[in-house]
C-alpha cells in the first residue's frame, strides 16, 4: 500500500512537485468520522457548482475561473498541511456515494475529469511533464527530425485552431489517435497514419483521458465492493452518511413529474403555445406542420412531454395522430410505438429516460432535416428574431435576448424571454425546459391541485 | 411491390450471330423487372456469396490456426427483414451452413449486420445488463453511410429517392475525400465501399483497431470529418475560420473539391443560372456591399448576349474574383470562397450510424427492394468510373442464368453473370489482403503470448 507521497515522484528541485493527485489508490488514513462526512460535503459544492457553471454555458476560461474560485472557497483546511489529504479522502468519500448507480457515476466522472482538467490546466509546465509521466502509458516527445519533415503540417493545424506556430523547440507527443478523442473530433491535431501529434499545452487532453478511463473503472470497482460487503459492514457507520449524501445535492431531473400538471391532448395546443420553452414550442410546431420529426426531435420533445405529465397513453394518440397522416396509421404502430413504450421505460431494457437538461440540448447538433437542438444556438438571427416575435417577446427585450445569444450565453437567452413572455423575473435561471414549463404553468395556473 | 420500367437493352444482342433466333431466345430468358420472394430465391441459391460474406465476417478465425476464436463468428448478430416487414434481430450462426441454410430458407428481402458482442446474441437473455457478465458489443466496423438525399439543397437535377449521372458524382467526392483521409490520416487499410442499391454508399472500416473502437472514438472520428453543420433554420452551414485550415480540408480542397466544384457542379446542376440558384451562394456572403455588387451585375446580365462561355463559370470567376481582390482585408471573406466550395461538395455523412458500436447496417451484395439493383462493392481507385445506373438488377441476373442454361453444379454461377466482376473485386481487392492480415494478426498475438509464458517459466 503506497503512501500518499510516492504519489508523486520525490524530486530534488522542490519547486517542481505537484499537489494534484491522481487519486490512484485509497489512502491508508485514519479519517474522522464528522471530517469523513463533512469533507464530502465541501469537495460536493465544488463538483455541484462546475455543474451549473457547465449548464449555464459557460466558457472555458470562465469554467477556469469558477474552478479557482469554487477550490480555494471549499477546500481549505486548518492546517495547511492538511490540503492534500482533504483533496483525496474527500474524493475517495464521494467515490463511495456515487459509484451506485450508473446516473449517479456518470455525473461523478463528468464533474471529477472537469475538475481535474482545469487544475492541471493550472499547473507549470514543468509539473505537468511531472505528472504526465506517472501514467500508465508514458508519452514520448518526438525526435527532432521527425519534427522537421511534419512541421509545416504541424503549423497549419496551429494557424487552424488560433494559435502560434510552433518554435523550433516546440515539444510534440506523437500517440495513437485514439487516445485523444476530444482533439480529433475539434480538428486540432494533425494526423498521419493513425498518430496524433499532440502539442505540449494539448497534453491536457491525453491526461483526462488517462484520468476518465481509469476512474470509470475504478468506480465500477468501488460499487462492487460496496454492494458485496462495505454497505453491510457500515450499516450502522457511513452507510447512511452516503446515502444521505447523494439524495441532497443533485437537481432535480424530472423523471418523475413532481406536480402534477397533467396535461391531455386537448390542451396540448394551448399549453404548448403558452409555456413551452422555444426549443420545445419549434419542434412541436414542426411535428403539427410536416407530422413528422426525425429521431432526434422525437427524443428531445417525447420525454419533455412525459416530464410535463403526458401519460403513454396519450402520447401514444398524441405521436399517432399527427405520424398517421404521412406515414399512415399501420406504419406508426409498426416503427415508432415501439420507441415511445421505450422512453417510458416500458420495452427492452426497461430505463425510465430522463428528460434532457439545457446543457445536453445546447451541445447536440442538429442536421440536415433536424429540428431538435437549442434554437438559441442554431437559428440564424432573423429565424430566431421571427420566432420570438411570434412568442410575444417585445422590441427591447428582443435586443437583450440577441446580445446574449451573441455572447453565446444561450441559456440566459432564454431565461430572459421567459422573463418577456411572462412578464416576471425568473432569478434562478432556466437549466431545463422542463424547469421553464413547469415554472410557467406556476405562473400563469397559480392554484395547482396535485394529483395525488 | 412495383418498379419503374427498366430497360434491359433488348436491341443489340446477338446469339450464335443468328438475329431472330436470338431474339426469340432473349424472349423465352426474358425476366420481368421486379422484386419478389421467387426471384429472390434462385438469388439467394445461386447467386449470393455466403461462403465470401461468412469468411469476410470470421476474420481469420476459421479453427485453423490454435488461436483461433471458435466463438468469435457466433457472437455476431444478424438480421433479417422478411417480407411483410417482419424483422428477426440477433441471428447468428456458428458455420457457413447454419448461415447460408438460413437465408435460403428464410429468404429475406434484407439483411443486416450489427457488432460481434461479447456472448452469443441468441443466448443474450442469459445475462445481465450491467456488472460482469454483460450482453454487450465488443467489436464492430467503423462505418459510414452517405444518402444523395442529404444533397437535396444543392443538386437540382433529381430530388428525393432519384439519383442520375448528373448528381452521383456527389458520392464519387465524398468516397475520394472520406477514403483519402481513412488511409492516410487514420492509418486504416481494409476499407470497403459498397453501393447501397439506391441513393448512396457505405463504407466498411475493417481493421482490428477500427472494430475494437468505442463509441466515444466513433464519434470523435464522425466529428474530425464533420463540416457542414446545417438544416434549414441556420443560415451558413460551414463554417470555416481561422487564418489556416486544417491539412485534412486543404487536401481535400486542392485534391478532389475545388476542381470538381468547378469543373463539374457548376456547369452540370447550373449554379449561378437563375437568381433563385445563386441566392442561395449569395447567402454564404457575410458582406452586403459585395452581394448587392454581384446581384446587380447579374441581373442585368440576364438580358445581354449570351456568350460562347458558360455563364456559370464566369459568374464564379467574377465572384472569386472580388472575394479574393487584394481589396478585401477581412479574412472571413477570403474563405468565403472555399466555404461555398465545401458547402456543395463537401461529404455529408450521417453521424448516427457512424457512432453507435450496434448500429445495424445492410450487407453488401444485398438487393434493394425498391430498385432491384444489388448492393456492389465500388472500387475507391475508380469510383468516377462507377455508374449506379448499370449496376445489375435482380430480374437481369436471372435473364443471364436463364441464357447460360442449366447447371448442375451450381457452385459458380455467378461468375457468368454481370455479378461476376464485383465477387471477384471483393475477394481479390479487400477479402484476400483482409484474410492475410488477419491471420498475421491472429499468429503474432499467438507467439507474443507463448514468448510471455516462456519467459514467466524461465529460472
Amino acid at each position: 500500500m503506497e503512501i500518499i507521497r510516492s504519489q508523486r515522484r520525490p524530486s530534488k528541485v522542490d519547486d517542481v512537485v505537484s499537489t494534484l493527485p491522481l487519486y490512484r489508490s485509497a489512502p491508508p488514513l485514519q479519517v474522522r468520522l464528522e471530517d469523513f462526512e463533512l469533507f464530502a460535503i465541501d469537495r460536493l459544492r465544488v463538483l455541484k457548482g462546475i455543474s451549473d457553471g457547465l449548464s449555464r454555458g459557460k466558457k472555458p476560461d470562465e469554467m477556469e475561473k469558477l474552478v479557482i474560485d469554487l477550490w480555494k472557497a471549499n477546500m481549505r483546511h486548518p492546517q495547511a498541511s492538511e490540503f492534500v489529504n482533504k483533496d483525496i479522502i474527500s474524493h475517495f468519500v464521494l467515490r463511495l456515494v456515487y459509484c451506485r448507480t450508473e446516473d449517479l457515476r456518470k455525473w461523478f466522472l463528468s464533474m471529477e475529469t472537469a475538475l481535474f482538467r482545469h487544475r492541471f490546466r493550472l499547473e507549470t509546465p514543468e509539473a505537468q511533464r511531472v505528472l504526465l509521466s506517472e501514467f500508465d502509458h508514458p508519452y514520448k516527445a518526438v525526435s527532432h527530425a521527425e519534427f522537421e519533415s511534419v512541421k509545416e503540417k504541424l503549423g497549419q493545424v496551429a494557424r487552424s485552431i488560433g494559435q502560434s506556430l510552433p518554435s523550433a523547440d516546440a515539444i510534440y507527443f506523437k500517440v495513437p489517435f485514439e487516445e485523444v478523442p476530444e482533439l480529433v473530433a475539434g480538428r486540432r491535431v494533425f494526423l498521419q497514419k493513425g498518430h496524433a501529434y499532440v502539442a505540449m499545452n494539448q497534453v491536457v487532453s491525453l491526461v483526462v483521458t488517462q484520468f476518465r478511463s481509469h476512474l470509470s473503472k475504478a468506480l465500477v470497482l468501488t460499487n462492487r465492493k460496496w454492494t458485496s460487503t462495505i454497505r453491510e459492514q457500515e450499516k450502522e457507520r457511513l452507510t447512511p452518511i452516503v446515502e444521505a449524501l447523494s439524495t441532497s445535492y443533485l437537481g432535480p431531473d424530472y423523471s418523475q413529474p413532481r406536480e402534477f400538471v397533467e396535461i391531455s391532448i386537448k390542451d396540448i395546443d394551448q399549453v404548448a403555445n403558452s409555456s413551452f420553452p422555444l426549443c420545445m414550442r419549434h419542434l412541436f410546431e414542426k411535428l403539427r406542420e410536416d407530422h413528422h420529426l426525425k429521431h432526434g426531435g422525437r427524443m428531445q420533445l417525447g420525454l419533455f412531454l412525459k416530464g410535463v405529465g403526458l401519460k403513454l397513453d396519450d402520447a401514444l394518440a398524441f405521436w399517432k395522430a399527427e405520424f398517421s397522416q404521412k406515414v399512415g396509421s399501420e406504419r406508426f404502430d409498426k416503427e415508432y410505438a415501439y420507441s415511445i413504450r421505450h422512453n417510458y421505460g416500458k420495452e427492452g431494457k426497461r430505463t425510465d429516460y430522463t428528460p434532457y437538461s439545457c446543457q445536453k440540448i445546447i451541445s447536440s447538433t442538429p442536421g440536415v432535416g433536424d429540428h431538435h437542438g437549442c434554437p438559441y444556438r442554431h437559428f440564424s438571427e432573423e429565424n430566431l428574431r421571427a420566432a420570438l416575435g411570434k412568442m410575444g417577446v417585445g422590441n427591447r427585450a428582443m435586443e437583450d435576448v440577441m446580445d446574449k445569444v451573441r455572447n453565446r450565453h444561450y441559456q440566459l437567452a432564454c431565461t430572459l424571454t421567459f422573463e418577456a413572455v411572462h412578464g416576471t423575473s425568473c432569478d434562478a435561471g432556466i437549466n431545463h425546459p422542463n424547469q421553464y414549463f413547469s415554472d410557467s404553468q406556476k405562473i400563469l395556473h397559480p392554484k395547482v391541485d396535485p394529483a395525488r | 411491390m412495383t418498379m419503374e420500367e427498366v430497360d434491359s437493352g433488348r436491341d443489340a444482342m446477338e446469339i450464335d450471330g443468328c438475329e431472330p433466333e436470338g431474339q426469340e431466345k432473349m424472349r423465352e430468358n426474358a425476366v420481368p423487372d421486379g422484386f419478389n420472394a421467387n426471384y429472390l430465391k434462385v438469388y439467394y441459391g445461386k447467386l449470393f456469396p455466403h461462403s465470401d460474406l461468412f469468411k469476410w465476417m470470421s476474420y481469420g478465425n476459421d479453427g485453423k490456426h490454435p488461436a483461433c476464436d471458435q466463438s468469435y463468428i457466433g457472437r455476431r448478430e444478424f438480421s433479417f427483414t422478411l417480407a411483410d416487414d417482419i424483422y428477426l434481430r440477433f441471428q447468428s450462426f456458428n458455420s457457413v451452413h447454419e448461415m447460408e441454410n438460413s437465408i435460403k430458407e428464410k429468404c429475406p428481402f434484407k439483411i443486416d449486420i450489427g457488432p460481434v458482442y461479447s456472448v452469443d446474441p441468441t443466448k443474450r437473455h442469459a445475462y445481465a445488463q450491467s456488472g460482469d457478465n454483460v450482453f454487450t458489443p465488443v467489436e464492430r466496423e467503423l462505418v459510414f453511410d452517405i444518402d444523395i438525399t442529404d444533397y437535396d439543397d444543392v443538386r437540382y437535377c433529381c430530388s428525393g429517392a432519384d439519383v442520375c449521372l448528373d448528381c452521383w458524382p456527389l458520392m464519387t467526392v465524398a468516397i475520394k475525400v472520406i477514403d483519402t483521409a481513412l488511409r492516410d490520416d487514420f492509418g486504416f487499410n481494409h476499407i470497403l465501399w459498397v453501393y447501397s442499391g439506391r441513393r448512396g454508399v457505405h463504407c466498411w472500416v475493417c481493421d482490428g483497431r477500427a472494430r475494437r473502437l468505442s463509441n466515444e472514438q466513433r464519434a470523435a472520428i464522425a466529428d474530425y470529418f464533420r463540416v457542414y453543420k446545417g438544416n434549414e433554420n441556420s443560415q451558413k452551414k460551414v463554417s470555416l475560420v481561422g487564418p489556416a485550415l486544417h491539412p485534412f480540408l486543404v487536401r481535400s480542397y486542392t485534391e478532389v473539391l475545388k476542381d470538381f466544384f468547378e469543373e463539374k457542379l457548376l456547369p452540370g446542376q447550373k449554379l449561378f443560372s437563375t437568381e433563385e440558384r445563386y441566392k442561395k451562394i449569395l447567402e454564404i456572403i457575410p458582406d452586403e456591399s459585395i452581394t448587392s455588387e454581384l446581384r446587380g451585375k447579374w441581373q442585368e446580365n440576364r438580358r445581354s448576349s449570351i456568350s460562347k462561355e458558360d455563364i456559370n463559370a464566369i459568374r464564379w470567376e467574377q465572384l472569386k474574383h472580388i472575394l479574393q481582390s487584394g481589396k478585401q482585408k477581412a479574412q472571413g471573406l477570403r474563405r468565403c470562397v472555399e466555404e461555398i466550395v465545401f458547402s456543395y461538395t463537401y461529404p455529408r455523412l450521417d453521424m448516427e450510424v457512424s457512432k453507435h458500436m450496434n448500429h445495424l447496417l445492410k450487407a453488401p451484395f444485398c438487393v434493394h427492394p425498391k430498385t432491384g439493383r444489388v448492393c456492389v462493392p465500388i472500387d475507391p481507385k475508380s469510383c468516377e468510373e462507377f455508374d449506379p445506373t448499370s449496376v445489375p438488377t435482380l430480374s437481369k441476373l436471372l435473364e443471364e442464368l436463364n441464357m447460360g442454361g442449366f447447371r448442375a453444379d451450381a457452385d459458380d454461377e455467378w461468375e457468368r453473370t454481370s455479378l461476376g466482376k464485383s465477387v471477384k473485386f471483393f475477394r481479390l481487392s479487400f477479402l484476400q489482403p483482409l484474410l492475410k492480415s488477419c491471420k498475421e494478426e491472429i499468429e503474432s498475438a499467438y507467439n507474443a503470448k507463448l514468448q510471455l509464458s516462456k519467459n514467466s517459466l524461465s529460472w
